[in-house]
């Protein structure tokens, strides 16, 4: 019999693995490069656009008070983002699952996205002090969103058939949801999730801004205050590199929890090469 | 050259056996909606025998596949009775063994867990099935493959492992729904030849519904031939052909006066127009 494993290759070609980092790092050093030659040149004030080299020397030199200021943001948008999870996903399947909650809750849901969650945030600080719970809800209240609809639409997304041979095998509910509807659903949960963990630590900078005496929003706030322009792009480099490690952690997980899906087939990614 | 002995009769549900396997009486399908819903299946009365091969042959829409849900149990009747063992159908019947058009397999799942799923849904011990699992896999042609994934096989490949799937439980009935249906030409006649050895090995009763006159006639017992929707028995045609049958039957006088038989059924309904 004819295999189709055969002729695709294993291992994706070193040239595909190599120019996968190359080409967007190649990209990033010559922005940084002109970006460098633009301030060294004296053509802007280092009090507008600090040079690159620069702000990461001042990273350097305040590294001590940007981790301790990471720490903060780090625990809140992760605090933000776990609540966001353990809410969302068994509000997307009660959506799904029971149509008197989707009729109660769903509008309202959508409704409350649309609210500007930056204009709210001052409510919540008085409501829940300026500590860390108050800078989690916000968190936790812009990034739960894609993680309740992504949800309802992958386990909507399951093809009938295989719910209707489940239930053939006496399957019940519990386990058509166990069986299909559920790993059915996970690339699509997962989609939800990588938007919800950039859109986490968004919401624990909106609710530093706001009212805070700690965190990296805060120091950003309080070094632009004092015109230390540098501390200010060091304080979002830091959370830039936060924020992409965070996407990073979730996408791993996806990969490996979703191994099977499209998306992660890395083989046939780059058969375009 | 004699002529065949087929029959073309209309189906009298009183004057059918009282020891069939699975019983259709005066079944109707409708599906709510705007002016009074749809009417997909039309008084319906057949009976299938232990042991038969029975295949429902019609044009797209007429009701076959709703036919088909409804004795699995996972779709009511609006009217009428299906009665397995003389026994109602109300809920799923789950001593059976189901093919879908779409191979409706897990894509998370390797071939052998695709065909086990049938074994843990029934909550029945893996390792007492796990040998019967690759052994069906062999039979067609998948041996290998067992921890491969669905998205690594080809459409047949991947039709093969939901034969087996359907087949891992030893059920009674098997009910497939146009299981064939989007292959390729080449690789559906190799699938009716694997089949047709696999019934003759087996003798499960067989519920196999299709809209090729040619695989009706090539592999069933009798042929049910239905009209445009709202799907009724239009004709039902007992297939005399001695088993195992070659793909050259086709070519033969009888299987042609079979053929032309459904063929008529079809032209009668305005279905096929030859002008």
């Amino acid at each position: 019999m004819h295999s189709p494993t055969a002729n695709v290759p294993e291992t994706v070609p070193w040239v595909a693995r190599v120019s996968m980092y190359a080409y967007p790092t190649a990209t990033a050093l010559l922005i940084f490069a002109v970006w460098e030659a633009v301030t060294r040149a004296g053509w802007v004030s280092s009090l507008i656009l600090p040079a690159p080299s620069i702000i990461i020397a001042t990273s350097f030199e305040n590294l001590p008070l940007l981790l301790q200021m990471s720490g903060t943001t780090a625990a809140e948008f992760l605090l933000g983002f776990a609540l966001s999870v353990a809410i969302g996903l068994p509000l997307g399947a009660l959506v799904v699952y029971a149509r008197p909650i989707e009729l109660a809750i769903y509008p309202l849901l959508v409704a409350f996205q649309t609210l500007p969650k930056a204009a709210v945030a001052p409510i919540f600080i008085v409501w829940l002090g300026t500590g860390i719970t108050s800078k989690v809800l916000i968190a936790f209240s812009i990034a739960f969103f894609p993680i309740v609809i992504d949800t309802v639409v992958g386990l909507r997304s399951a093809q009938p058939e295989t719910i209707h041979l489940v239930r053939s095998m006496g399957g019940s509910a519990l386990q058509v949801f166990w069986y299909v509807r559920f790993p059915n659903a996970l690339p699509a949960i997962f989609a939800g999730l990588k938007v919800a963990s950039t859109l986490a630590v968004v919401g624990a900078i909106v609710g530093e801004f706001v009212s805070s005496d700690r965190g990296l929003g805060y120091l950003v706030l309080v070094a632009n205050g004092e015109l230390k322009t540098p501390l200010v792009f060091a304080c979002v480099l830091i959370l830039t590199i936060l924020g992409i490690v965070f996407y990073f952690l979730v996408e791993q997980l996806e990969k490996f929890v979703v191994r099977w899906h499209v998306s992660s087939r890395q083989v046939e990614a780059v058969g375009t090469y | 050259m004699t002529r065949p002995a087929a029959t073309l009769l209309k189906l009298d549900a009183a004057a059918a056996h009282r020891d069939c396997f699975v019983r259709l009486q005066n079944v109707d399908k409708v599906y709510a909606g705007r002016g009074g819903g749809l009417k997909a299946v039309d008084n319906v009365s057949l009976d299938l025998h232990d042991g038969e091969f029975l295949a429902i042959v019609g044009p797209s829409g007429c009701g076959k596949s709703t036919l088909m849900m409804m004795v699995a149990g996972l779709s009511p009747v609006s009217a009428g009775e299906i009665t397995i063992r003389a026994q109602n159908v109300t809920g799923p019947y789950t001593d059976v063994g189901v093919v879908f058009q779409r191979d409706a397999l897990l894509e998370w799942r390797t071939v052998l867990d695709n065909v086990l799923l049938q074994i843990d849904v029934r909550r029945l011990r893996r390792a007492d099935y796990e040998k019967a699992a690759y052994t069906l896999l062999e039979r067609v042609g998948l041996a290998g493959f067992e921890k491969s994934y669905p998205w690594e096989l080809s459409g047949g490949m991947r039709q093969r492992v939901s034969l087996c799937r359907a087949l891992i439980h030893n059920p009674s009935l098997l009910l497939m729904d146009e299981p064939f249906g989007a292959l390729d030409a080449l690789t559906r006649e190799q699938m009716n030849l694997d089949l047709q050895k696999i019934w003759i090995d087996t003798r499960k009763t067989m519920l196999f519904i299709t809209h090729s006159i040619w695989e009706a006639i090539f592999l069933a017992d009798h042929v049910i031939v239905m009209t445009p929707r709202p799907g009724r028995i239009a004709a039902v045609i007992k297939i005399d052909l001695p088993r195992p049958r070659r793909l050259a039957v086709r070519e033969t006088a009888q299987f042609g006066h079979y053929a032309a038989m459904v063929r008529e059924q079809f032209q009668a309904f305005g279905l096929l127009k030859e002008s």
